[in-house]
């Protein structure tokens, strides 16, 4: 299926790996600002990811411990956040933005041995014959597990937000953290796993980026992914489909533009590599203004220090 | 009878304060017991202890013939003590199940919390919807999901923290059933407040704090409100001189004023009309959370409203803002002390000149006169006896008495010939706030006018020549408040707010 020079189906299907890292990265941090914590350093915490995913696949030749060692390291940057932002009570948009400016210093320092080095091939998962259906085939049943768990990731943290009570009590949180602290919550714990789960899929989004998508090493080569993750997770009003949505619409342009540039369009490639920045986030915006009226999106303690002091 | 609760020698510190110092009282089963003293008395850290939220340094406590020393709430929940908050400890985003389950140790599934709540709400008489969002409710309803979500744990002992510093008075009595019904079920209920009336209806026994002793303990029904008072303060009180005056001309006109809301659960006032006279105190009463803060924005010029809506001395100040507004001599004290009247980091001088520039020759050719501002926060010190060690300290190193004191003085000593007021005594010991109420009565005679916006119905009822019910946004017309009883007033407030009465 071709239209104006380009493979629809193809397009499809790159689509959901181009947006994996995004919707990871999202995802995670979707689950930190419920918890009432925002976490500027997602841009850090997925170069980490990708840095330490990659030298971890190189040395051992796994990429799954590639990815362990990803989602681990972003992990412990965050909890590194959550240490300074909920025991030290530093200002978290401060300490959010060392946190992406320490993850660039320090992953191009980490990466420079690997510049140029190949990492272990990532499989795709064998459906058998079911990838040979027509068209439904190629999109839905051709891609690599990480693809797979991205998608299962948002379905579980939607269930566990809006159904269980660990879900509850996260949202409690993040709602009024004196209020929870009253009924005896441990708001600080809380938020530190809560970080530390945005950390962890934070670094593996990165990690799926230098170990699938490019695939290799270059410096800064997340190139703003983690900034899109945030910008999705507040303009889809902190919905996990939301963020879905944004990632893939992201995912999906990115993949269009690329297309349209092999395709030999007489579109500034400027233009091109801009529009999905641009396109995503003008979506976003004209859907959460659209937003049921009455109905307050972000969790009303996001951002706020909280100190048990009664 | 054997005791529920007895407690012993309760001590517990803060640094530069003993908050607690030997308290020592028992509850019976089934007793509705006072906890009565002023504000910073130690009321709310006693109960807190025995709500396991903070520890005490020494003393023993027993609850039902068991040593008990809560380590968290969880534990002071499951031995059977429930607590309703002064602030409330609801999430306005989640809904009423919800807040509920929160609230207990191990909530049976949503859809058979929500079948219990009804049930339980019914039965005492706090109808409530458990699927609405708990930001939507009105403060009395909110009240009842924290009572609900106390009651699902059929609790041994509740504690409930100036519970009805938020209602109408019909609401007051519905809950009064409520708790009498409680109470005849064999739940002991420990009562915080400080409203002697509601005590001396409502309680068997009372244990009085002052300054982290208990001074007294008494059957508040053998007790005359006074007596109850003066052992609260532990001196005399004195009367407001309320001397007669003479009303001017019309100073202050809105007609026709609507305001969209200030925040997301905010109230939106809707077609407000008041006329306010020179010398006149008009009281404005209602349930916190109908347009009080948003009535005082607008006025203040916060919200400056649509043309034609607001004027003072016949000119049209409506499109105005703050400062403009003090030039023309319409000044506000908002509610909230520190953040909103004052800046909390700012010395008392630059939260002087922070209001007073223009009415007060504080500045020179544009840079601000430190001498003028030091005098003149040194006279609001003196003239309204702040207690601090001048007027560099910063405005949240003060009490928050002292700091109201200081905040209503600022714009008093600025003659104003209009003052807005919201809750000008809230959270203030009594002899202060006497002395605050005074000063209001004594600006009026000297020919301003003064709104006087509060919760406190017996503080308007006393300084007040008219009074105006605000409403989900809505101001009733006023009336004279002598001869004004209690039960009118409260149907002004909007009654019982869809409450019903316990079936008994």
């Amino acid at each position: 299926m071709i239209v104006g020079g380009i493979d629809i189906i193809t397009l499809t299907a790159t689509l959901m790996g181009a947006s994996t890292p995004v919707l990871l990265a999202a995802t995670g941090e979707l689950v930190a600002e419920k918890s009432g914590v925002l976490n500027l350093g997602v841009e850090g915490m997925m170069i980490m990811g990708a840095v330490a995913g990659f030298a971890a696949a190189v040395a051992t030749g796994s990429p799954v411990l590639g990815f362990l060692m990803g989602a681990i390291a972003g992990a412990l940057l965050a909890t590194l956040f959550a240490f300074l932002t909920q025991k030290l009570l530093s200002n978290q948009v401060a300490t959010g933005l060392a946190l992406t400016l320490f993850g660039l210093g320090l992953s191009a320092l980490i990466g420079k041995g690997y510049e140029g080095v190949r990492p272990p091939p990532t499989a795709k998962i064998d459906f058998g014959p079911l990838s040979d259906i027509p068209v439904l085939g190629r999109i839905l049943f051709s891609h690599d597990w990480i693809v797979y768990l991205s998608l299962i990731l948002v379905a579980v943290v939607w269930y566990v937000l809006r159904s269980t009570r660990a879900g509850l009590i996260l949202r409690a949180v993040g709602e009024s953290h004196d209020a929870a602290h009253a009924l005896g919550y441990r708001v600080v714990a809380v938020r530190f796993a809560a970080l530390a789960f945005g950390g962890a899929l934070a670094g593996l989004g990165g990690a799926y980026l230098s170990l699938v998508r490019v695939p290799q090493w270059t410096e800064g080569m997340t190139a703003g992914a983690g900034w899109i993750a945030l910008a999705i997770v507040v303009f889809a009003s902190w919905r996990p489909w939301r963020v879905l949505l944004g990632a893939y619409l992201f995912g999906g342009i990115t993949a269009l533009q690329l297309q349209l540039q092999a395709a030999g369009y007489a579109i500034p490639v400027h233009i091109l590599s801009m529009a999905p920045y641009v396109i995503t986030i003008v979506v976003l915006v004209i859907l959460s203004a659209i937003h049921r009226h009455g109905v307050q999106a972000a969790p009303a303690s996001l951002g706020k220090s909280f100190h048990a002091s009664s | 009878m054997t005791e529920l609760l007895k407690i012993d020698g309760l001590t517990k510190a803060y640094p530069g304060v003993v908050a607690n110092d030997g308290v020592g009282f028992s509850v019976r089963p089934g007793e509705v017991h006072a906890l009565l003293g002023e504000n910073g008395a130690g009321k709310s850290t006693l109960v807190k202890m025995i709500y396991g939220l903070v520890k005490p340094d020494s003393g023993t406590m027993h609850f039902a013939g068991q040593s008990f020393a809560p380590a968290d709430p969880r534990a002071a929940r499951a031995a059977g003590v429930a607590m309703v908050f002064q602030h409330f400890s609801l999430f306005e985003a989640l809904n009423v199940a919800e807040n509920v389950a929160l609230g207990m140790e191990n909530p049976p599934p949503m859809r058979q919390l929500a079948k219990r709540i009804r049930e339980i709400s019914t039965a005492y008489g706090l109808p409530l919807d458990p699927a609405r969002l708990v930001g939507d409710l009105s403060a009395g309803e909110r009240q009842r999901v924290e009572i609900v979500r106390c009651l699902l744990q059929d609790p041994k002992l509740l504690i409930m923290d100036e519970p009805t510093s938020v209602l109408t008075p019909q609401e007051v009595e519905i809950l009064f059933h409520t708790l009498r019904k409680l109470s005849a079920e064999g739940t002991a209920i420990l009562y915080i407040s400080h409203k002697l009336e509601e005590i001396r209806t409502l309680c068997e026994g009372a244990t009085i704090l002052r300054a982290g002793k208990v001074v007294a303990s008494c059957n508040p029904r053998e007790k005359t409100a006074r007596e109850l008072a003066e052992l609260m303060v532990g001196a005399e009180l004195k009367v407001t001189d309320r001397a007669e005056r003479k009303l001017g001309d019309v100073v202050l006109k809105v007609s026709g004023l609507s305001l969209a809301p200030l925040s997301q659960f905010g109230p939106s006032l809707k077609d407000l009309s008041l006329e306010l006279r020179a010398g006149e105190v008009l009281g404005i009463g209602g349930v916190a959370g109908n347009g009080q803060e948003e009535l005082l924005a607008t006025l203040s010029g916060e919200r400056p409203s649509a043309l034609g809506t607001v004027s003072l001395m016949g000119e049209d100040i409506s499109g105005l803002g703050p400062n403009p507004r003090r030039a023309k001599g319409l000044l506000a004290a908002p509610e909230e002390r520190l953040g909103h009247a004052a800046v909390p980091a700012m010395s008392l001088t630059e939260n002087a000149i922070l209001t007073g520039t223009m009415r007060k020759p504080l500045t020179r050719n544009g840079f601000v006169d430190q001498g003028a501002a030091k005098t003149f926060a040194d006279e609001i010190i003196q003239a309204f006896d702040v207690r601090t060690p001048g007027s560099h300290v910063a405005a949240r190193a003060l009490s928050g008495g002292n700091l109201q004191k200081y905040v209503i003085g600022r714009e008093v000593l600025q003659n104003p010939a209009v003052l807005v007021v919201n809750q000008p005594t809230w959270g203030v010991d009594a002899a202060a706030a006497a002395s605050i109420r005074q000063a209001l009565l004594d600006l009026a005679a000297k020919g301003a006018a003064v709104i006087a916006i509060s919760q406190d119905l017996d503080e308007l009822m006393e300084i007040s020549d008219r009074f105006s019910a605000l409403n989900e946004g809505r101001l009733s017309a006023s009336r004279p408040t002598q001869g004004l009883t209690i039960e009118e007033i409260g149907m002004m407030l909007g009654g019982a707010h869809g409450m019903q009465e316990a079936a008994v």
